[in-house]
């Protein structure tokens, strides 16, 4: 029988629906830093998540379904894009300084991917400093750096696969990354927050897990 | 038997509390207060909406403005839009919808997703499909 079925021409498979042109394109990279910051969220009942980029359905259905998070979307992505397009770059920082209406102390974790490397010293500076203020003590802060100066204009939304790795689905940009920041310009920056573990990856990412000391 | 929906056309303008017992679909502007607990809402592409609402699913098509709190399901399609809160415990959102508020999805009594007690083990198996890039080991460059 089992030699016969290998003899016999082979029925031809149903065809498997075609995958998303989108998720054929956009490459996947593991991730080191995502699985520790899960585990910090997961010691939290209720954790709090503020995630700073641009709102993806299958992150929020990951972290509400999943983990039991609330979710906090706040695209500053799209602040900085309206700024450079309103040619209002200055007035960033200052509106950054006033964004975020959560309460001190108030996140269990927040996702800010590699908002910073866009972002001007001023506005960084403002940006870092209301996250340590809204981070809870003992909270969590996922953050990417390019440890390399690329010029494309782009930005990248993190899909998250799976815990060990992220979709990186390109879009738009106005303008490109600043200079890529030195770590211990990286660890002023957060001043108030530590650097509980960070990982330089194949792709020239430096995925930088903060911590609020307790 | 047929099902009834009600729509509520592109010209039409509500102030107040709207209640119903039937499922909704919304064109046209709506200000207030949305109730169907035990029915289907669903914001067309014309409809705009500042309300607090209250349904057993909402499907958005259209924009929203306000909080939207669910028993079964949220759905903001493409190009749909919710500025506000939603409390739901299925939130779905299209890639081109827009959001910004929270998303909270405790089940009924504050109890926690059965995954939450084991979050590696509720995470989704990477699909076989899938190729990392960089899957190699990363290098550990700090502490």
């Amino acid at each position: 029988m089992g030699l016969l079925n290998r003899l016999a021409p082979r029925r031809p498979e149903p065809n498997p629906a075609p995958p998303l042109l989108s998720e054929v394109e956009d490459p996947v990279f593991a991730t080191k830093a995502l699985r520790k910051f899960l585990t910090a969220l997961t010691s939290h009942p209720s954790p709090s998540l503020l995630d700073l980029g641009p709102v993806v359905g299958s992150n929020v259905s990951f972290f509400g379904e999943q983990l039991g998070c609330k979710i906090f979307v706040e695209d500053i992505f799209a602040d900085l894009e309206r700024h450079l397009r309103e040619d209002k770059l200055e007035r960033l920082p200052d509106f950054l300084k006033k964004r975020f209406p959560q309460a001190t102390g108030s996140m269990d974790g927040i996702l800010c991917w590699d908002l910073i490397d866009y972002l001007d010293k001023a506005s960084a500076q403002a940006l870092a400093t209301e996250l340590a203020r809204v981070l809870r003590p003992d909270g969590a802060l996922l953050a990417f750096f390019g440890s390399v100066q690329r010029q494309d204009q782009r930005y990248t939304k993190y899909i998250i696969v799976d815990e060990v790795n992220l979709r990186h689905r390109a879009y738009p940009a106005a303008r490109g990354r600043r200079a890529a920041l030195l770590n211990r310009d990286i660890i002023r920056l957060f001043e108030g927050l530590r650097v509980s573990d960070s990982f330089l990856l194949q792709n020239n990412i430096r995925e930088i897990l903060f911590r609020k000391p307790a | 038997m047929e099902k009834d929906i009600v729509n509520i056309g592109k010209s039409v303008v509500i102030k107040g509390e709207l209640n119903g017992s039937e499922d909704l679909t919304i064109e046209g502007h709506v200000e207030g207060t949305i109730q169907l607990r035990e029915h289907v809402l669903t914001i067309g592409p014309n409809g705009r909406i500042k309300a607090q609402v209250f349904a057993k699913s909402v499907i958005v098509l259209g924009e929203v403005t306000g909080n939207v709190t669910a028993s079964e399901k949220v759905d903001i399609r493409d190009n749909g839009s919710v500025d506000g809160d939603i409390v739901s415990p299925r939130v779905a959102i299209a890639e081109g919808a827009h959001f910004r508020g929270s998303v909270d999805m405790q089940r009924k009594g504050g109890g926690q997703p059965a995954a939450k007690a084991d979050a590696k083990a509720a995470a989704p198996q990477p699909a076989p499909a899938v190729q990392p890039h960089a899957a190699a080991p990363a290098q550990r460059v700090g502490a």
